[in-house]
């Protein structure tokens, strides 16, 4: 079973139908015993960074930390994945997981924000979760944040400077586009994380 | 690379999509689940659902479109008409929407804005504005485009981000349904007075005016409805010949 971690920011619908027309058992939860049952994790989200605090609150940061310590394949969607950095300039107060190194920061004035649309990502061999997507693949975006190009990040997107667009290590996964709003690319994302 | 998008837009009526000229003369064009489906087959980046109608009595069959449009629809999926308070934004996203479109409400009550985009996010809160040529500039327009309001849409549109809006459709009054071409005067004025993605809308006929409209225009994104639904202009082919043109799309789609 995947579990889809539901923490109050923006909208799971997308996600869920994704994996149900994937034909994969998923469940939306907010408790942090559905998380630990989980087989794998998905850890969508948009909208502020701040909306991350639930995850301190409720005991979901600490379910989520174990899980992936404990190998199991865990996806970060837009803010998700913002959270497995250090932090977001977002919202200075609330540490992320801290599992990348880095601070997500604002794009740069000369471009427009938030970021969105379709961007083409710049895939780097050897992903597990972006296997068989060709280089110069087009997926969505919405955010006004982005993460920094790191060892370990997997695509790279650009917009105004160079940005992670999906990151990862081991069983630890992180996009910043919207995997179930990329049409067929993103839906093969999906099944990659499925087939992990 | 960030590419411009080409929108489709479904206008529905009584839970059946519709197109006029003008706002006016309806003629019918199919159910929205399949015509989603198929325009996003057809490449197109993003689809819009906007509820005409909208009165209170058909709120369900609103609901209904949207589940099962969203049901089998995996690119970014916005839908408007008769949004007034956040309760009937939830229900929208509810049902499956990943952005709401909102126009009269937001004129009446700019707060409405901010309020949805800090429980759903800005990326959620598409502000449409539907702008006329008056004497002075360009006039917004509410309720389906019946209503004068005397506001400038240049300012309109600025006071709008301010309040958090993620987007703005633009529509041009004068141009919808013509096909003569999208307003790129005004397209441009908005495009180049705020800091967030504008999406043209009003007049699209040809391959050219989609060029025309996102070099002159300078819009993010332009959204069409009868020329798609009546087959009159492919997606795809479109995409292909603005590619050729030098735009940058997403292809292949």
């Amino acid at each position: 079973m995947i579990a889809i971690v539901d923490y109050g920011a923006g909208n799971l619908n997308s996600v869920k139908t994704a994996f149900d027309h994937l034909g994969a058992q998923v469940s939306v939860t907010d408790a942090a015993e559905t998380v630990a049952a989980a087989d794998k994790i998905v850890l969508p989200g948009v909208g502020h960074f701040s909306a991350l605090q639930v995850l301190d609150r409720t005991g979901l940061r600490k379910a989520l930390l174990q899980a992936t310590s404990d190998g199991k394949p865990f996806l970060g969607i837009c803010l998700g994945m913002q959270w497995l950095f250090e932090g977001s300039e977002e919202c200075n107060d609330l540490a992320g997981a801290g599992i990348f190194s880095g601070k997500c920061r604002q794009f740069p004035t000369s471009v427009k924000s938030p970021h969105v649309g379709w961007n083409s990502l710049i895939v780097q061999e050897g992903s597990k979760l972006l296997r068989g997507i060709s280089p110069d693949s087009f997926v969505y975006y919405t955010h006004s944040y982005h993460a920094p190009v790191h060892a370990e990040t997997t695509a790279v997107s650009e917009y105004g400077l160079p940005f992670t667009g999906a990151v990862e290590r081991g069983n630890i996964f992180g996009v910043q586009f919207h995997p179930e709003k990329s049409g067929g690319v993103g839906l093969s994302i999906l099944r990659n994380f499925c087939e992990l | 690379l960030l590419t411009k998008r080409i929108i489709a837009c479904l206008d529905m009526d009584g839970g059946r999509v519709v197109k006029g000229v003008k706002f006016k003369n309806l003629r019918d064009a199919g159910d929205p689940a399949e015509c989603a489906t198929a325009h996003a087959r057809d490449g197109a980046d993003e689809i819009v659902l906007l509820d005409i109608t909208a009165t209170s009595g058909n709120r369900n069959t609103l609901l209904d479109a949207v589940r099962s449009t969203a049901h089998s629809l995996f690119v970014p999926f916005t839908v408007g008409g008769g949004i007034r308070r956040i309760e009937d934004a939830a229900a929208v996203f509810d049902a499956g929407a990943d952005k709401i479109a909102i126009n009269s409400a937001a004129v009446s009550k700019p707060a409405l804005i901010g309020k949805i985009a800090d429980r759903f996010g800005s990326q959620a809160v598409v502000v449409a504005i539907d702008a006329r040529t008056s004497n002075s500039g360009f006039e917004v327009f509410v309720a389906g485009g019946r209503v004068p309001t005397g506001r400038d849409a240049v300012q309109w549109a600025r006071e709008a981000t301010d309040c958090g809006a993620g987007e703005i459709l633009l529509t041009s009054m004068d141009r919808d349904g013509t096909r003569s071409g999208f307003d790129c005067v005004l397209v441009r004025a908005v495009a180049g007075a705020v800091s967030i993605p504008v999406i043209a809308s009003g007049g699209a006929g040809s391959a050219r005016d989609f060029v025309e409209v996102f070099r002159e225009g300078r819009a993010d994104a332009a959204l069409a409805a009868s020329i798609f639904h009546f087959g009159i202009e492919n997606i795809s082919e479109l995409k292909r010949q603005l590619l050729e043109a030098g735009i940058p799309m997403r292809w292949p789609c």
